[in-house]
């Protein structure tokens, strides 16, 4: 503490007049002044106590926070520059024991609580390290000049992905990483291409940009161990020519806490988790594995998904098997499941009534994923629809029912999809012209159907896969548990 | 705003904090070079010295100047010399 921000000798009571215990001792403080001496730190008003020779206005509240206040009023004895004790609260025994008869109170009852002190408010506490204290950050410091605007400054940087970017400053960092128990130096995986360590810190500085709130960051790091799983083959997602890049899909109660949509509009704008999370990835990528757009990263296209791809399934109906439960999580666990994913399909069927005139006419939409002539050149996300849904519900199919329906309904003869046939140079090679062949891999890995969307309009979605997907042993979507 | 803003670093800090500068080109054949007059007294003429000493060196050059010397160029001027020309001598003189 600064020499000159407390006396070093005498009581000092930190108060404020928003607490009604504060008020209730007021003739107290002006007691204890007369017996002298004594300096009252005010959170709140520099004329409050009156009465009182020596008021320290604290609305920097760095007083507050250097004296650990948590509560208001306190009273501190010090000695020689140093706090020898301290009460908080109004107990007339200890106010007494600290300072003596003129401490009594006489009127006041022997006990009341006292209030919150202003600089452990909710985010304050953080705003106030950053100023005063030690932040124990150990990503290196960018001083942004006075007239600079930092926003500004971080688009020169080039950490932005072409939106603006919320400027990572302590205070923010800091609440950042109140959202999670894991502690800011360990390292949660190396991040392609140039397979940087990313630590939790770093994880939290991107998470700040993207516009995360604290609380999704178990959400965040959980997402960025699935990418990271050697199986999700993220350095090749990267670097590739073709359209795709991550799609996350959560599931679970980690979802609903954090208030992501699985609703309408649940694949476009709107919800700040939706956006924000899948936004995370790709500045975690970019940042700290170096994994720019136009130099690994090769798109010919892209696709709008490589800003932020993330969405939550709709749970609601209980007799909807989860798709995290379907690949291996257990039920009522929170998990993340990545895809390789390009643009949304949008499917229109409006006609079909039963679930083997719909699950047909959904074939014949997925089979135009990659190419209509092409199989087993990446898989599929699904995304049923609540009406659609309901014409599989009605007629008695499950989860299960769907995925074995469609995988026969996605069948074709080679003979209509080779080189040539049709008239279309693309294709199968011949050697498949006297086969059967299935348009994507077995279920579960070949059709991710997932849940979600608004109740109106019998649409739904095809959201299609990634070429390097086509080798099963070396990448696929990956689901994971995601840690509290 | 005028008050110092301290930022993290969120990438992996394997380039310098100081941005680094463009490399200057091997060649100048076959570009152009915009002259941009600031507007300062006299800037003209060492634009002058500067346009004689490239086209005594076959380098094409393209004039410009500021509207005045008091303020930052006008966005469409900038936009401008970047689309005409592949590097620029912003001269200031007095």
């Amino acid at each position: 503490m600064p020499d000159t921000l407390l006396p070093r000798d005498g009581l000092v009571i930190v108060a404020k007049r928003d607490c009604p215990t504060c008020v209730l001792v007021e003739p107290v403080m002006q007691s204890l002044d007369r017996a002298g001496p004594l300096a009252v730190v005010s959170q709140d008003d520099p004329t409050f106590p009156s009465g009182v020779r020596s008021v320290l206005y604290d609305d920097a509240l760095e007083r507050s926070f250097r004296l650990n206040i948590e509560a208001v009023p306190t009273l501190i004895r010090f000695k020689d520059g140093r706090e020898v004790e301290r009460t908080v609260g109004w107990q007339r025994q200890e106010w007494m024991r600290l300072a003596g008869d003129a401490a009594e109170g006489k009127g006041l009852p022997d006990w009341q609580p006292g209030c919150g002190s202003k600089s452990v408010e909710p985010g304050m506490h953080e705003a106030l390290i950053a100023r005063y204290g030690d932040p124990g950050l150990k990503s290196r410091e960018i001083a942004v000049g006075n007239w600079d605007d930092p926003m500004e400054a971080c688009f020169e940087r080039g950490w932005t992905d072409g939106l603006p970017v919320v400027p990572p400053t302590d205070e923010r960092i800091l609440r950042m990483l109140g959202g999670t128990e894991r502690k800011p130096d360990e390292v949660v995986g190396l991040i392609p291409p140039n397979l940087a360590p990313c630590t939790v810190e770093k994880v939290a500085i991107n998470a700040v940009m993207a516009g995360c709130k604290p609380e999704y960051m178990p959400v965040v790091l959980g997402v960025l161990e699935a990418a990271l799983d050697p199986l999700f083959v993220l350095h090749g997602l990267l670097c590739t020519t073709h359209f795709s890049g991550p799609l996350v899909i959560i599931n679970g109660p980690a979802a609903k806490a954090i208030g992501m949509n699985s609703g309408v509009n649940a694949l476009g704008q709107g919800n700040r988790a939706n956006a924000t999370i899948g936004r995370a990835l790709q500045l975690i990528v970019r940042n700290v594995g170096g994994g720019l757009p136009g130099a690994i990263d090769r798109a010919t296209l892209g696709n709008p998904g490589k800003y932020t791809f993330c969405f939550a399934e709709d749970e609601s109906d209980p007799d909807w098997e989860p798709l995290s439960v379907r690949r291996g999580i257990a039920p009522g666990k929170s998990a993340v499941t990545l895809f390789h994913g390009e643009g949304v399909h949008g499917f229109i069927d409006q006609k079909s009534r039963t679930p083997e005139e719909l699950v047909r006419s959904l074939a014949m939409g997925l089979f135009g994923v990659g190419h209509p002539k092409l199989c087993d050149a990446g898989n599929a996300v699904l995304v049923l629809t609540p009406e659609h849904y309901k014409i599989f519900k009605d007629g008695g199919w499950n989860r299960r029912r769907i995925e074995d329906e469609l995988f026969q309904a996605l069948k074709r003869p080679g003979r209509d999809l080779v080189w040539g046939a049709q008239n279309v140079a693309e294709g199968l090679p011949p050697k498949y012209a006297d086969l059967v062949v299935d348009k994507f891999q077995p279920m579960p890995d070949g059709v991710l159907i997932v849940r979600a969307g608004g109740e109106a309009g019998l649409f739904s979605a095809i959201i299609g896969g990634w070429p390097g997907q086509r080798v099963r042993e070396e990448c696929q979507a990956v689901t994971r548990e995601i840690r509290p | 705003m005028n008050s110092q803003t301290k930022l993290r670093d969120p990438t992996a800090e394997s380039s310098p904090v100081r941005r680094a500068r463009l490399t200057p080109p091997s060649s100048l054949d076959g570009k152009t070079v915009a002259l941009m007059d600031i507007g300062k007294s006299r800037g003209a003429e060492f634009i002058d010295r500067l346009e004689g000493h490239f086209k005594k060196a076959g380098v094409a050059t393209r004039r410009y100047a500021k509207p005045t010397n008091t303020k930052v160029a006008p966005t469409a001027l900038m936009q401008q010399i970047a689309a005409e020309n592949q590097l620029a001598v912003i001269a200031l003189s007095d």
